[in-house]
């Protein structure tokens, strides 16, 4: 007997009446809630909603520190003839949610601005955003190149790496970012292989491939 | 939806049914297909990958306020899994020394909804291991016992690959396989000359539409679950439709505690907690299947212990826990330099490697036992959190797209134009690998702690052998020969004795089995062949539990058969009245 016959002649005894075919959430205790948020809704779960929320409205950098965060991530990336710059793209707003999302950047990024403002001090007797666009690039030469930096401005390098991190994440995920490098994936499409013009630039093809697919 | 609550059932169902993942699922399809009542007890929430509340598929990294970073979940924002290797309230502890990371999905359809759906079937040397190297045991069964489960799963769920004739790597009932990535033909001449086999990898995506689901649209993004239905989850291609005969009652937010016994010592239902009231419940079956998990079956049935089964249920061996095993995993990274300055397409294609590497070489020449296979990443994904992190580390050491070395790091249209030019040119390789299932490798029930259901947890004691240390050392010296082969150059350093060649702890891959093991000695197993407890005939496990040894294969596929031969042999066990 094949198994499909088994399984069509198989009846397992009766059970009693019950609600069949059904899926039975469980009744959850009615607290009292201040705004209703579903049990999911746009792929996140009750729980992840509620702390992002939290974290959205939070505030962690200063109105200061985010002039300083701007200025920065412009620095870093600018805008060109392909796309704008980080500020544009929304990347300080990004990294003010990060370093909530990720508690272990906040010392990193608030000490590393107040060393970039220590610096400019130092060098120009003002806070990093009062300099002219010419001396923050005086300043920021100092620690956007870590195997020339001397050794004193080391802990200067370690905060410029995390910002220029930070920047890079926050601008090319971001739609504009997205464009701007190319990426043309996320949507329905029938994938049939490399383009041919693609193939013949590394001079591979699909034979040896389709030695398998006609096994 | 029902939102009521169910106390004590005053009716008995033919079976019921712990956990919805693979083995859970594939018997509530089987049983509830078949005529009989079954009521499925989920620890976690319902979940449907077609239901726009849960949808992340294709939605864009921007979409997330942490552009996909795992923060929440442990695989990002956009992945499927409800859960992770730490869940708040649901703890676990390790015996001081060892290592053991546990994962759980609290959500219908388990781990199987971000799932890589490699789908790769044992051969006929896994079930046969003890034979051949003298470690661990043999099956009860052999390939050829399980070959024809294997040809339904695949006609069932489907899964796309090539006809390769290897010996032991058996094909499967193949959809088309898509074809190569860029870096995937590479990988293949590359490893023409390392002698690497490199093949179509084997995977559970409908590259064909199968049985009313949808077609693959590569959209790369598997792990978000398919509202196409056109990969392998067992909420969508299980669960839900066996919901459709109207046999099937699905209970979400269920902790199961405990499987309850009469004085004849069978099993008679399982109690279980709700989530939500953190009032306990008693679902009566005159079957009960556990699914949960090898660890969470286990963990089962050692706390259901009773004046029949001082040691807690089928555990007149005291086997239950022992011989815990998971893969063994080891990766690598590197850059390959003729991929700079890359013209864009869209390459996302299936929800990972197009290729991949079975076991090539023959155990008896080298210094460690079992094998490993190797799977591939790289291509022009879809940017996400860490996107573009270290520049400094790459930006120094290449020219740039006009011929010039630069200095390192920076800042600027030139540092804008480097995340342009270096996009898409790294490729990752990982080998995953069998490890050998050893008794002193366990988890058992921790006498002091329980988790917020007032459940007693487990406790993990593992500890790597160098026997899996000797793998992954030569999964490292692999790694380097592939990456020269293909001209790349590896990055960062190479792991070393330090850290045991970068191996992961034990638990990190995802594919823990053996702690309900089967046998034909009930001293020395827990279950028969059939997964039947040897102790108590009206309970069986379908879940990775009843391995004996775990090959080097992922376990996914040989849940599903073994689930599906089970719930066969419960038919006819019931027809023949012996159930």
């Amino acid at each position: 007997m094949k198994r499909r016959d088994i399984l069509k002649n198989i009846g397992l005894g009766t059970a009693g009446v019950m609600v069949s075919g059904e899926a039975i959430s469980q009744v959850k205790p009615k607290t009292a809630p201040v705004k209703e948020i579903p049990e999911a809704q746009n792929g996140k779960l009750r729980d992840e909603i509620i702390h992002d929320n939290k974290l959205k409205a939070a505030k962690f950098f200063t109105a200061a520190e985010m002039a300083s965060i701007t200025v920065l991530s412009d620095i870093i990336i600018p805008a060109d003839a392909k796309s704008g710059s980080a500020s544009q793209a929304g990347v300080p707003a990004f990294i003010e949610f990060i370093v909530k999302d990720m508690p272990q950047h906040q010392t990193p990024m608030r000490g590393g601005l107040m060393w970039l403002d220590t610096q400019s001090k130092k060098m120009f007797s003002k806070k990093f955003v009062a300099l002219t666009p010419a001396d923050r690039l005086k300043v920021v030469d100092l620690i956007a190149y870590p195997n020339k930096a001397k050794k004193e401005h080391s802990q200067g390098v370690s905060f410029f790496n995390l910002m220029r991190n930070l920047t890079a994440t926050g601008f090319f995920t971001t739609e504009m970012g997205v464009k701007d490098l190319g990426y043309m994936g996320n949507t329905p499409n029938k994938w049939d292989g490399v383009p041919e013009e693609v193939l013949k630039q590394y001079n591979l093809s699909y034979s040896e491939w389709e030695k398998h697919a006609a096994k | 939806m029902n939102d009521f609550q169910i106390k004590e059932q005053a009716n008995v169902y033919d079976v019921v049914i712990v956990g919805s993942g693979a083995g859970g699922g594939m018997a509530a399809y089987q049983l509830s297909k078949a005529g009989a009542k079954v009521c499925l007890l989920e620890a976690g929430g319902y979940f449907d990958p077609a239901d726009p509340k849960y949808i992340n598929q294709l939605k864009g990294p921007w979409e997330s306020p942490r552009r996909g970073a795992s923060t929440l979940r442990p695989f990002g924002d956009f992945d499927a899994a409800w859960g992770g290797w730490e869940i708040e309230g649901e703890p676990y502890t390790r015996k001081k020394g060892t290592e053991f990371d546990w994962f759980r999905s609290r959500m219908l359809g388990g781990r199987t909804n971000h799932w890589g759906r490699i789908s790769l079937r044992f051969g006929p040397k896994d079930f046969k291991r003890k034979s051949i190297d003298g470690l661990g045991d043999d099956w009860p069964i052999s390939y050829d016992d399980l070959a024809p489960y294997y040809d339904e799963v695949d006609k069932l769920i489907g899964v796309f690959g090539t006809k390769e004739g290897l010996s032991n790597d058996p094909d499967s009932l193949f959809l088309p396989a898509p074809k190569p990535r860029l870096h995937e033909l590479m990988l293949m001449e590359a490893n023409k000359k390392t002698g690497v086999l490199t093949i179509p990898s084997r995977m559970s995506m409908l590259t064909k539409p199968i049985n009313g689901r949808g077609e693959c649209f590569y959209c790369g993004q598997c792990s978000r679950g398919c509202m196409a239905y056109a990969d392998f989850s067992s909420s969508s291609v299980l669960v839900i439709p066996a919901m459709k005969t109207g046999n099937l009652t699905l209970i979400n937010n269920a902790m199961a505690r405990e499987v309850i016994t009469d004085e004849t010592g069978k099993a008679t239902g399982v109690s279980y907690v709700n989530k939500y009231s953190l009032e306990e419940s008693t679902v009566k079956g005159k079957i009960v299947i556990l699914a949960a998990s090898a660890c969470e079956s286990a963990r089962l049935l050692l706390n259901s212990k009773s004046g029949n089964h001082p040691n807690g249920l089928a555990n007149a061996s005291g086997i239950v826990g022992k011989y815990l095993h998971d893969s063994t995993g080891a990766s690598r990274s590197a850059f390959i330099p003729h991929l700079t300055n890359r013209k864009r397409y869209n390459e996302d294609g299936v929800g990972g490697m197009h290729v991949y590497s079975p076991w090539w070489l023959d155990n008896a020449k080298l210094d460690f036992p079992r094998g490993y296979h190797i799977e591939y990443g790289g291509g022009q994904r879809m940017p996400g959190y860490g996107f573009g992190f270290g520049m400094e580390n790459v930006n120094g050491k290449y020219p740039d797209r006009n011929g010039k070395m630069k200095e390192a790091g920076g800042y600027g249209a030139s540092l804008k134009d480097d995340y342009r030019f270096f996009y898409g040119t790294d490729i990752g390789m990982a080998g995953r690998g069998e490890a050998i299932a050893r008794e002193d490798n366990y988890c058992e029930i921790d006498p002091n702690v329980v988790d917020k259901y007032g459940i007693p947890v487990l406790r993990f004691n593992y500890k790597w052998s160098e026997h899996e240390v000797k793998q992954a050392k030569h999964m490292q010296d692999t790694f380097e020969e592939i990456i020269h082969a293909l001209g790349g150059i590896p990055n960062g350093t190479k792991p070393g004795a330090d850290t045991n060649y970068g191996l992961a702890a034990p638990g990190r891959i995802i594919h823990e089995v053996g702690t309900v093991r089967m046998g034909t000695d009930p001293s020395k197993s827990a279950l028969n062949s059939q997964c039947q407890a040897h102790d108590v005939k009206n309970l069986f496990v379908v879940d990775g539990g009843p391995f004996v040894s775990q090959a080097d294969k992922n376990p996914t596929w040989t849940i599903l058969a073994l689930s599906l031969r089970a719930s066969e042999y419960i038919m006819k066990e019931v027809k023949a009245k012996n159930l």
